[in-house]
């Protein structure tokens, strides 16, 4: 299972903002998309960040006027990317290992997408019950 | 006017491809209690299953036994298959969404990808999937031609496809007996020379994607020694970690591979050399542009960002002789007529398998997509269960917000005149039942499990007698 495998279901629209645009901005877009994290990337669509729900909180816990900023003082800027031919597998461990939820995609330099921890999970789990469903199914054919 | 999904105006859906995508999605849709649903599916063959039929080795009889299941969904009245139908040939888009109100397409993957070097195209190089619709007596693949009479082939890929392609060569003329593949096939393979197959991965055994029962099968064969080269059976560094969060089957799909390196040749009278890390990156022909050796490079594995591990190849290269290459480096689905592709990953562009437009990437009214042509080939038969029920989970969704296409005669009957209209010799599925009960007694006659017809017209002709 790849990576690329997650992203055929999902569509092609990445979510991304501006880095001068504000948290408060980036929050609305978090809500109404309903996202735990979007991409940050500049004119040209170049990725150079990304903010998460738990970038927004770390700063407001110190400074309540965290809606105002840009969203450039807020975000990730290290980012682990992934790339469509990545092995969901490897990828999860990555994930759960690094305590990140979010993993933008990009192929030839291009972003084409970003899955969550909540797609990793899913496709396993998906994995796991076809898996199952094959074995019980086999298992009652031999019974018969 | 009856409300859309009660008895006098039922939801009606059309689903493309009979395979177990399709059928999962019929099944899903039928379990729906609130809604009165009818399903017509549709397929270009007169038989239905898809890859069950047609791509399942047929020396795993037990995997094709989920047809029985298959039976049962299409026992329902609400039920009809169109077998002989095809998109595109007999019916386009434009008269599904006249007669149905949603529409879903699952015509898996049929193809491969091509290896994408040099010589790829010479004569003799074939895509493995077109072997496995050959030995599986696929109609379209009968007539294809395969030069058994060389001794050494090579198999590029170690996927379940490859893993097949591969232990069909190595069976003995009885252990083949025992299956339905296509009669012809046997005798053809009966009278092959190949003594040598060659399965080339590109990355280890710890990223091999077939499964531990496949590799222990490769160990059990009646006339074929298995053999592992040690040095390549050896993890390095990095798959070593990879497995530190791997599950028991991983484990023991690598257990049975290094176990297999250790192996002494039998003196069987074939072999199989099951080879990792190196990647074909020329084939070369002869004067006649037949195939004769194919370049190989060795391959050592680096951790990407996310922390797959990928092949990198070295400056070690190394010449192997062969006649015969199949290619089988991933399915990918073929574009249907009047419906979005997406042309580098082989898929119908979808958002949890609402079909979208590719100018705008929003949902196309009334068309949704399940299975292998929604995400790619991956997993195996009962992942398209969960599959498919994503896709019918958001069908129904928009069926009760009156999200449907507004067909003109969405009535069974006039689905039926327009089939009929379009296609002399429609396949029933009580027309399918009498042909497999056909196969089987044939079969029985033969001591085999079955003897599949492999031509559209001796099926048509069964079925007019």
């Amino acid at each position: 299972m790849k990576v690329r495998n997650i992203l055929a279901t999902k569509g092609g629209r990445v979510i991304t903002i501006a880095p001068d645009k504000t948290v408060r901005e980036a929050v609305a877009l978090l809500v109404h998309h309903r996202i735990g994290a979007i991409v940050v990337a500049d004119e040209s669509g170049h990725l150079i960040g990304i903010l998460s729900e738990r970038d927004v909180m770390r700063t407001a816990a110190a400074d309540e006027g965290v809606f105002g900023r840009p969203v450039a003082d807020v975000m990730t800027r290290e980012v682990v990317i992934g790339m469509p031919q990545d092995d969901v597998l490897a990828v999860a461990h990555t994930m759960l290992e690094k305590r990140f939820r979010h993993l933008p995609i990009v192929d030839d330099g291009r972003l084409i997408g970003i899955i969550s921890i909540g797609d990793v999970l899913k496709t396993q789990r998906d994995a796991y019950q076809g898996e199952i469903e094959t074995l019980e199914t086999r298992i009652i054919a031999e019974g018969e | 006017m009856s409300p859309l999904g009660s008895a006098a105006q039922p939801l009606r859906v059309a689903i493309v491809g009979a395979g177990p995508a399709g059928f999962y999605a019929a099944e899903r849709l039928f379990k729906e209690s609130e809604l009165v649903i009818e399903v017509d599916l549709y397929d270009r063959l007169p038989t239905p299953f898809g890859l069950v039929r047609n791509g399942v080795a047929p020396d795993h009889q037990k995997i094709k036994s989920v047809t029985a299941a298959f039976d049962r969904i299409a026992a329902n009245p609400r039920f009809r298959f169109f077998g002989n139908v095809e998109l595109g040939r007999d019916i386009s888009v434009d008269d599904l969404k006249d007669h149905y109100h949603q529409i879903l397409y699952s015509t898996g993957a049929q193809t491969d990808r091509p290896l994408g070097v040099p010589g790829d195209d010479l004569i003799g190089s074939h895509p493995a999937t077109e072997f496995v619709a050959w030995y599986n007596g696929h109609p379209d693949y009968r007539d294809c031609e395969f030069d058994l009479s060389q001794e050494r082939v090579a198999v590029v890929g170690v996927g379940n496809v490859a893993i097949d392609v591969a232990r069909i060569l190595c069976r003995t003329p009885d252990e083949l007996l025992k299956t339905d593949i296509a009669n012809y096939a046997l005798e053809q393979l009966r009278e092959s020379r190949v003594r040598e197959v060659h399965i080339l991965g590109r990355r280890g055994p710890a990223q091999a994607a077939f499964t531990a029962p496949e590799a222990k099968e490769l160990g059990e064969l009646a006339d074929c020694d298995t053999i592992v080269l040690p040095e390549e059976a050896e993890l390095d560094p990095l798959s070593q970690a990879s497995l530190a969060g791997a599950d028991r089957a991983e484990l023991r799909k690598v257990e049975i591979i290094q176990e297999l390196s250790r192996r002494q040749p039998t003196g069987k009278s074939k072999r199989l050399v099951l080879r990792f890390l190196v990647s074909p990156v020329e084939l070369i022909g002869d004067e006649n542009g037949r195939v004769r050796q194919m370049r190989l490079v060795r391959n050592v594995l680096y951790a990407t960002d996310a922390g797959s591990l990928r092949p990198k190849a070295t400056d070690h290269f190394e010449t192997l002789d062969v006649g015969l290459v199949f290619r089988s480096i991933g399915y990918r689905g073929v574009p249907l007529p009047g419906v979005p592709f997406h042309d580098s990953w082989g898929v119908i562009p979808n958002a949890g398998g609402r079909v979208l437009d590719p100018a705008t990437q929003e949902p196309l009214l009334g068309q949704y997509t399940a299975g292998w042509i929604k995400r790619g080939p991956t997993g195996v038969i009962g992942t398209n269960k969960p599959d498919a029920a994503e896709t019918v989970e958001n069908m129904l969704a928009d069926a009760r917000a009156g999200r449907v296409l507004a067909p003109t005669q969405a009535t069974a009957a006039a689905a039926e005149a327009l089939v009929g209209g379009r296609q002399a010799h429609v396949v029933t599925y009580a027309d399918w039942r009498r042909l497999d009960a056909l196969e089987l007694s044939h079969g029985k006659e033969q001591g085999r499990p079955r003897v599949k017809f492999t031509r559209v017209d001796d099926m048509l002709a069964a079925l007019a007698e």
